[in-house]
C-alpha cells in the first residue's frame, strides 16, 4: 500500500485519536469500530488486512491490548514511506505513526484517569466516594467473568470447537486452583494450537 | 470493624509498597512482558499475590475505578498506583514501564511476521493463545469474588447484583455503557444506604 500524508493530514490522525481517548470506556479495544471507519473507510490510510492483524497481532503479544493502536500507526507510517522495502527512512516514518497515534490515544484519558483518582484517594473516607467503589466491585467482577465467557463463545460450531471451550474451562480451573505460571499456560495452548488440535 | 480493618490495611505492615520510582517502573515492565492477551491475569498475580502492593479488596476497588474511566484499564491501573506512591513522576515510571517494553516488543513481532501471520500454524497458534486468555480472565473474575465477603452490600445484594451484569453483558449481549450507566449508580446508591445504616448501628 502506498499513500501520502502532508502534515495537515498527520495532524488530524492525531486530533482523530485524541477525540477517541475520552470514549474509549471499557478499554481501547471499544474504540476499534470507529478507528475502522476513519483508517480504512474514510482515509484509506490502512488497508482492511493491516487492520485486522493489527488486533490479531496485539492479541498474540504481550503487553497491553491497546498496543493495537501502536501498531496501526506504525502500518499507517510504512505505507506513508512506501513500505518496509524502503529502508530506515520507512522505519522512521513508522515510528513517527506509533508516537503520534499512542500519544494521541492516551494523553487525554491518562489526564482524566490521574487527576481524578488522585482526588478520590485524597477523599477515600467520603461516603460517595466508599459507595462508588462498593457498588461497583460485584458489577467489574461480574464483567471480567463475562468477558472470558464472550472470548471463548465467539466460536458458533459447539461440534468443532468444544476443544477450544474445554481449553478456556480447564486455564480457568487450573489458574483458580493453583499457581501454575501463567506464560506455561499460554505455551500449551499455542502448542495446541499450532498442531491444529484445537 | 471493617472500617478499622480496612483502615489498618492500608498503612499496615502486612504490606508493602513501590520502593521508588525505577521499581515501578521495572516492576510494570516485567508485568508487561508476561501479560500475553491482555495484562490483567498477570497483574492481579503480581501486584496481589506476589509484590503485596494492594490487598484483594484494594485490588477489586482500584480495578473498579479503572475500568470505568476511559481508557484502558491497566493503563488506568498503573497511573493509580504510581500516582499514589509517588504522585506524577510515580504514575509515569508505571505508565512508561507498562508501554514502552511492549510497544518496541510488538513492532519487532511485526516485522518478523509480516507474511507468515496468515498461515494455518500462526492462526491456530493464535487460536489456541486465546482460549487460554479467555480462561485466564474468568479465573481472575472468579478469585475476585473473594473480596466480595467484606462488601457493605452483603453477599447476597452482591452476587445479585454480579448475576444481573453477567446475563446483561454475556447472554443479552448488551452494550457496556449501558450496563455501567444503568446498574453502576443503583449499586451505588444501595451501597451508599448500607455504609449509612452500618454507621447508625
Amino acid at each position: 500500500m502506498n499513500i501520502a500524508l502532508t502534515l495537515a493530514d498527520w495532524w488530524s490522525l492525531f486530533l482523530h485519536f485524541v477525540s477517541l481517548s475520552l470514549l474509549a470506556v471499557g478499554g481501547a479495544i471499544t474504540t476499534a469500530p470507529d478507528i475502522h471507519r476513519y483508517l480504512v473507510d474514510e482515509t484509506h490510510w490502512l488497508s482492511d488486512t493491516q487492520f485486522t492483524s493489527s488486533i490479531a497481532l496485539a492479541q498474540g503479544a504481550p503487553g497491553p491490548n491497546v498496543m493495537f493502536v501502536a501498531l496501526m500507526g506504525w502500518n499507517v507510517g510504512l505505507n506513508a514511506a512506501g513500505g518496509l522495502a524502503a529502508g530506515w527512512p520507512a522505519v522512521g516514518l513508522a515510528l513517527w505513526g506509533v508516537l503520534i497515534t499512542m500519544v494521541g490515544i492516551m494523553i487525554p484519558s491518562a489526564t482524566l484517569t490521574f487527576v481524578a483518582t488522585q482526588w478520590a484517594h485524597r477523599n477515600r473516607e467520603l461516603r460517595a466516594v466508599k459507595a462508588f467503589k462498593a457498588g461497583m466491585a460485584p458489577i467489574v467482577i461480574a464483567l471480567l467473568i463475562a468477558t472470558g465467557w464472550l472470548l471463548t463463545g465467539n466460536h458458533e460450531n459447539p461440534t468443532q470447537d468444544w476443544p477450544l471451550w474445554a481449553l478456556t474451562g480447564a486455564t480457568t480451573l487450573i489458574v483458580w486452583k493453583s499457581k501454575t505460571h501463567l506464560l506455561i499456560l499460554l505455551g500449551f495452548g499455542a502448542l495446541l494450537g499450532a498442531l491444529g488440535w484445537i | 470493624m471493617n472500617d478499622v480493618q480496612a483502615a489498618t490495611s492500608t498503612h499496615g505492615t502486612d504490606k508493602h509498597a513501590p520502593r521508588n520510582k525505577t521499581d515501578l517502573f521495572v516492576s510494570f515492565t516485567l508485568l508487561a512482558l508476561q501479560g500475553f492477551g491482555g495484562v490483567l491475569a498477570v497483574v492481579q498475580r503480581e501486584l496481589v499475590d506476589k509484590k503485596k502492593w494492594l490487598t484483594l479488596d484494594e485490588f477489586v476497588e482500584d480495578w473498579a475505578v479503572a475500568q470505568i474511566l476511559p481508557g484502558p484499564n491497566v493503563v488506568n491501573l498503573s497511573l493509580m498506583i504510581g500516582g499514589r506512591a509517588f504522585g506524577l513522576p510515580g504514575a509515569l515510571a508505571a505508565l512508561a514501564g507498562l508501554l514502552l517494553a511492549p510497544t518496541v516488543l510488538v513492532l519487532l513481532i511485526a516485522v518478523a511476521v509480516a507474511g507468515v501471520a496468515d498461515t494455518p500454524t500462526a492462526q491456530g497458534m493464535l487460536r489456541g493463545m486465546g482460549a487460554v486468555s479467555a480462561g485466564l480472565i474468568a479465573a481472575v473474575g472468579i478469585k475476585l469474588m473473594g473480596a466480595l465477603k467484606n462488601n457493605p452490600m452483603g453477599q447476597f445484594s452482591c452476587l445479585a447484583i454480579a448475576a444481573v451484569t453477567f446475563v446483561g453483558i454475556a447472554l443479552f449481549r448488551l452494550p457496556l455503557a449501558w450496563v455501567l450507566l444503568s446498574l453502576g449508580p443503583l449499586a451505588s446508591l444501595w451501597a451508599s444506604h448500607c455504609i449509612a445504616k452500618r454507621g447508625e448501628a
